[in-house]
């Protein structure tokens, strides 16, 4: 009985000690001296980054970040939350740093941690002054005072403290892909591994909802239900580079087919970044390991 | 006049596919019959969208005739009625199919989306002899056009 006692209460102590080790750490508030922002270049990082297409709401335009899209997961629903530039219900009174920790780590307003249902385990890869330059030109989107929802997500996946472990097993920040063989490669994997979260959906997800790395973009299940997301790595997608720089200017296949279910939005972001910018992408979808369909 | 002619053509094209023997399975004829043909309509759609799209990005140099012909037969598939082809029961959940259940649920939506490709294919078939930059200018709406149904109402490809 005693011997029983006192495992319990060691067990606790690790568990707070995991808790501890794991606490939400903001980034240094001396994160963006010396650095001049560049809302120009902020609005190809938000395009490239896809925010709107979690943030905004249906059937308005994708600068209105007023929140309420749901995003189904074997944890619960996550609602995006409310990111326009309103004071109260957005974030237009945040810091500049407090967003970048919300970003890059994960870390919201009060100190909490974020849910990865918001892609920071990508961001957290992105360059300091393209996360600066994205802060400037959400400070110029237009505000919107519909307040944020809560989210849907059942006990014990609604207690943000369980997500300390969580983080600390998948938020890598090495790449997927250890060695570009060229800066195209280079620039194409910094598109998609820290900017594009092109793996939220074309990756399969291990038990715990973390990135399958060894399915690096060969496909998952679709989490709305609908079929699943098409393996993207050179065993499947074989189109050439200049077909897959086009589909994602233009959303054409190359047989005239068009991008369609959630890819559409994701083109539409995409066919806001430059040629060269397309060009690395498809070139790093080049470069990736071919990874076969799973057989079900 | 090139329409008459396609229109048949398109119409032959549809017929011989229609008639290729359906696959066995838990569908009746009519349910395999409206999927087959509804995926040969799209696949005609996509085989009068090639030269067009071609020319629009550069790839192909431009021909009047062509051009022409092909805007002609988009708009006369277009224009095709679709009511026998999404017949209840052949939502993706059957076996070769992607349609989203959402058509069911929502069809003036989905016929909103139709109408807004008619639209797009005539304003095409007026101009696509008229030079590559009148073309350009009325290919952007119908790629619109098939990619928003498709955003809405297609599930993803395996
Ligand atoms: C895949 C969908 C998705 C994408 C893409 C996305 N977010 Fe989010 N974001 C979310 C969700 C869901 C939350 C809520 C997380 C939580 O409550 O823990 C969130 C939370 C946030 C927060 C915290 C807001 C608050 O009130 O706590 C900020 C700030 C934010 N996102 C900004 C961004 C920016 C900037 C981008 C683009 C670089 C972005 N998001 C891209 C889904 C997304
Ligand atoms: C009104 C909605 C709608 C419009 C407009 C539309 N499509 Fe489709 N398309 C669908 C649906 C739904 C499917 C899936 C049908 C199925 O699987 O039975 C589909 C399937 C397809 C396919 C795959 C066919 C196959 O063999 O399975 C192609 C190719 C295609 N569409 C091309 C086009 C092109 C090109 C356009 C524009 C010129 C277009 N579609 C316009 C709804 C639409
Ligand atoms: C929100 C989910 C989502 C995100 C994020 C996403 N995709 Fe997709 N992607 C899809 C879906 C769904 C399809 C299937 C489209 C269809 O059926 O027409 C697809 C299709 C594709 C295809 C065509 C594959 C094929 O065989 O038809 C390519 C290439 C692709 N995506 C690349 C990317 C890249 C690069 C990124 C990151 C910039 C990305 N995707 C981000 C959902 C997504």
């Amino acid at each position: 009985m005693k011997l029983l006692g006192r495992s319990a209460v060691l067990g606790l102590i690790v568990v707070a000690a995991g808790w501890y080790l794991t606490r939400p750490q903001p980034l240094s508030p001396d994160v963006f001296n010396g650095i001049t922002a560049d809302s120009e270049n902020g609005a190809i990082i938000f395009a490239a980054a896809g925010c709107a297409s979690c943030h905004n709401a249906d059937d308005q335009p994708p600068e209105l970040l007023s929140g309420g899209r749901r995003f189904a997961s074997p944890f619960g629903t996550f609602i995006a939350p409310n990111i326009s530039s309103d004071p109260t219900h957005g974030v237009g009174n945040w810091p500049d740093v407090a967003l970048a920790s919300a970003i890059m780590v994960g870390v919201g307003r009060d100190g909490e941690h974020l849910f990865p249902a918001f892609p920071y385990t990508s961001y957290n890869k992105a360059d300091v002054q393209d996360v600066a330059d994205l802060i400037a030109y959400l400070r110029t989107l237009p505000a919107s005072d519909q307040p944020s929802q809560p989210h849907e997500v059942g006990f014990p996946f609604n207690l943000r403290v369980t997500l300390g472990p969580w983080k600390a097993l998948f938020e890598g920040d090495d790449w997927a892909l250890q060695d570009a063989a060229t800066p195209e490669i280079a620039r194409g994997r910094y598109l998609v591994e820290a900017l594009g979260h092109c793996t939220e959906c074309h990756t399969s997800r291990n038990a715990l909802g973390g990135v399958d790395r060894s399915r690096w973009l060969a496909g998952a299940e679709n989490p709305s239900g609908d079929g699943r997301i098409p393996n993207i790595t050179p065993a499947a997608l074989t189109w050439s580079a200049s077909e897959i720089s086009e589909y994602l200017k233009s959303g054409f296949t190359p047989e005239f087919d068009t991008a369609g279910g959630e890819m559409a939005a994701v083109v539409r972001n995409t066919s806001k970044l430059t040629d060269g910018d397309r060009d690395a992408i498809a070139a790093y979808l080049k470069a990736i390991p071919a990874i076969a369909n799973e057989t079900p | 006049m090139p329409t008459t002619m396609t229109k048949i053509l398109t119409a032959a094209g549809l017929i011989s596919v229609m008639t290729v023997a359906y696959a066995d399975g838990h569908l009746t004829q009519d349910q395999q019959r409206g999927m087959d043909a509804r995926q040969s309509h799209m696949g005609l759609l996509g085989f009068n969208l090639g030269p067009l799209g071609a020319m629009a990005q550069d790839k192909i140099d431009y021909d009047a005739t062509v051009a022409a012909t092909a805007a002609a037969n988009l708009a006369a598939v277009a224009g095709i009625s679709q009511d026998r082809y999404w017949v209840e029961g052949t939502d993706s959940s059957v076996e070769g199919s992607r349609a989203k259940a959402e058509i069911w649920t929502d069809m003036a939506g989905f016929e909103a989306e139709q109408t807004a490709l008619v639209t797009a294919t005539a304003d095409l078939a007026a101009v696509a002899g008229d030079g590559l930059d009148a073309l350009k200018a009325a290919f952007g709406p119908v790629g619109q056009a098939c990619g928003s149904c498709h955003e809405n109402y297609r599930t993803p490809r395996q």
